[in-house]
């Protein structure tokens, strides 16, 4: 369970989110939806403790990101499009320096990798090093990466970027099984069609602050457009950054 | 604690396989600096040789108006060669490095030699040669002071006075440098190798751990692992510092071993570099480890990339090594501050430890002291880097 309340964070003179509330429910995957620039990023960098709120707070599972970030990282799980991986460690090599850095000791450690080798099919390159891994394979093992400490929360923060299309089916059916078990999954991206295939709720993001949120039906119908395209233009007012 | 040894573990096994860092840490140092130093050791050793036997051949203008003269020069292993030329042509000569050192006898030389007046000569040659100018001019000078001399002795004789009541002063010059503190001012570069060759084994750690990281975009992944972000700086650093050691310790054996290629003993040098020794000079520089890693992994803090990071980190890693490469133009001596100055007082105990002094305890611990103390406080400095968002680029 995801709640934002009331986020600010600027830089410089630029005011990359400003005011920014939503709530992301466990069983369910939240879209953050917005062209470049929107906030999104920024907005899940602050959720991931990386970036501190200037003003506002947001609480994963009810700790706060800006009291409790050891808290927050615990129960939460991130995959940025940035997830580099080790070159020189193997994949497993990779998932096991996280996953010991989770706190899990050694034998828990492996067993979980074990479990997520089933679970993700890495089995063909998990003992290979990471260095020539395709994007698929890369995708993978840095979801396995993110997921390892089995936090209740999943952010994805545009994990689509440069994926052929085999490799998106695939996430796209992993999340779905996440969804399945109950975890809470926010999902950014800038690619409508992506968001309206994976997601349950949509949350639009235009200049750092929510225009609009709900269902893909919902939001349809508030805008008062046939097709999804034209709903989301005039929700945001321009049709500038999407695809 | 446990998230150091973590990262510690990690870092020092993965850049284990890369060949490039591998290359710096094991490689350059301990094979390169080694060569370098028996090959200019042994280069200087055999050039002093052959600059003092080495036959000089002196232009000499008027040869004839002094023969017994020249048969002295001759005598002394100068082989006189006769030439005509007047005196802007000498100095045309000279400037031009086709003559060394020039003697013109004037010709008056023997009319005033015969009246014992003081005969004049005029030695040309050029202070700012480097090839030999001055050395060789030195080298005539000396041979026609101590005729001079040999002949004012007997006019002396001929007129009844002992030669000795013009001896006022009798100096002797007793050299007691002993073949060991010879030695080790030729390998005042020793210590300037060991301390460049352990910074550079951590070079590539240092820029990979940081500057590499973010580039390969893992970064933010690490930064979100649930442990403090000092902790993980700082087995970043360990790792650096433990590659810096092994670097050194490599360089230090290395060095031992060729030196007793070299057999430095036949040009009358005896460098002790035994195991004691050995460990002993690992001892005192060590503590720099800790210090270079600190710094070198806060300057590649700030850069974006790794090709950022190599350019800043190459003048950073001379930073360290510039007093030494002063200490022989300024005169250092052992006092507090410069025991306490990273590197410095390295340099300046490895010295006393290669000269075979004993090392006194308080300058031993002023040193390491200091190194820690320094090393520590770059070690907080990138620990708050680190804590900053702007880390993430």
């Amino acid at each position: 369970m995801i709640e934002v309340t009331a986020l600010h964070k600027t830089f410089g003179s630029i005011h990359a989110v400003s005011g920014l509330s939503f709530a992301a429910p466990d069983g369910c995957i939240t879209g953050l939806l917005g062209p470049n620039g929107a906030g999104k990023s920024t907005t899940l960098r602050m959720l991931a403790t990386l970036l501190r709120p200037d003003a506002g707070d947001a609480r994963i599972d009810g700790h706060s990101v800006v009291s409790e970030p050891i808290a927050v990282r615990r129960s939460l799980g991130v995959l940025s499009h940035a997830s580099g991986l080790y070159p020189q460690l193997t994949a497993r090599e990779n998932i096991l320096y996280f996953a010991e850095l989770h706190g899990l000791d050694r034998r828990t450690a492996k067993t979980r990798v074990e479990e997520l080798v089933q679970q993700l099919e890495l089995g063909d390159f998990i003992d290979r090093r990471s260095k020539g891994f395709s994007q698929g394979q890369r995708l993978k093992t840095a979801l396995a990466r993110a997921v390892v400490h089995r936090p209740r929360n999943l952010i994805l923060d545009e994990p689509t970027n440069g994926l052929d299309v085999t490799a998106v089916r695939a996430l796209r059916g992993l999340l779905k099984a996440l969804r399945a078990e109950g975890h809470c999954i926010v999902f950014s991206s800038h690619v409508m069609q992506e968001v309206a295939l994976t997601c349950d709720d949509i949350v639009v993001m235009a200049g750092g602050r929510v225009v609009a949120s709900g269902s893909v039906e919902a939001l349809r119908e508030r805008a008062g457009e046939a097709s999804l395209e034209d709903a989301f233009v005039k929700l945001i007012g321009t049709a500038e950054g999407l695809n | 604690m446990r998230s150091l040894w973590i990262v510690f573990r990690k870092e020092f096994f993965e850049n284990l396989r890369d060949r490039r860092i591998l290359l710096a840490a094991l490689v350059f140092g301990p094979v390169l600096g080694p060569a370098l130093l028996a090959g200019v050791l042994q280069l200087s050793v055999t050039q002093g040789e052959t600059a003092r036997e080495q036959p000089l051949t002196l232009p000499v203008v008027g040869a004839e108006s002094a023969p017994t003269l020249m048969a002295v020069l001759q005598s002394q292993g100068i082989t006189v060669d006769p030439v005509a030329l007047d005196e802007p042509q000498i100095r045309a000569a000279i400037a031009a490095r086709d003559m060394a050192v020039v003697l013109q006898v004037p010709a008056d030389f023997a009319e005033r030699w015969s009246r014992a007046e003081p005969a004049p000569l005029q030695l040309f040659f050029d202070r700012s040669d480097q090839f030999g100018g001055e050395a060789a001019a030195a080298r005539v000078g000396r041979v026609l002071e101590a005729y001079g001399s040999s002949i004012a002795q007997s006019r002396l004789l001929l007129r009844g006075i002992d030669p000795l009541t013009t001896a006022v002063l009798a100096v002797q010059e007793v050299d007691v440098s002993t073949p060991l503190s010879r030695a080790s001012l030729a390998l005042g570069m020793l210590s300037y190798l060991t301390i460049f060759a352990m910074l550079f084994g951590g070079l590539y750690l240092a820029i990979d751990t940081t500057a590499g990281e973010r580039e390969r975009g893992s970064l933010e992944s690490l930064l979100m692992a649930p442990v403090a972000r000092r902790q993980l700086i700082y087995g970043k650093i360990a790792a650096t510092t433990s590659y810096m050691l092994i670097s050194l310790a490599l360089t230090l054996v290395a060095c031992a071993l060729s030196l007793q290629l070299v057999q430095v003993e036949q040009f009358g040098l005896s460098i002790d570099l035994s195991a004691t020794t050995v460990l002993k000079l690992f001892a005192v520089t060590a503590p720099l480890a800790l210090f270079g890693a600190g710094l070198l992994t806060v300057v590649a803090s700030f850069t974006r990339s790794f090709r950022e990071a190599q350019s800043y980190l190459t003048f950073a890693i001379s930073l360290p090594t510039l007093p030494l490469a002063f200490i022989s133009l300024l005169q250092v001596d052992s006092s507090a501050l410069a025991l306490a100055t990273p590197s410095l007082g390295q340099h300046l105990l490895m010295m006393r430890i290669l000269r075979g002094e004993t090392l006194v305890p308080v300058d031993f611990a002023i040193s390491v002291g200091a190194s820690l103390l320094l090393g520590t406080l770059l070690c907080v400095v990138a620990g708050r880097l680190y804590e900053r968002e702007a880390i993430l680029g």
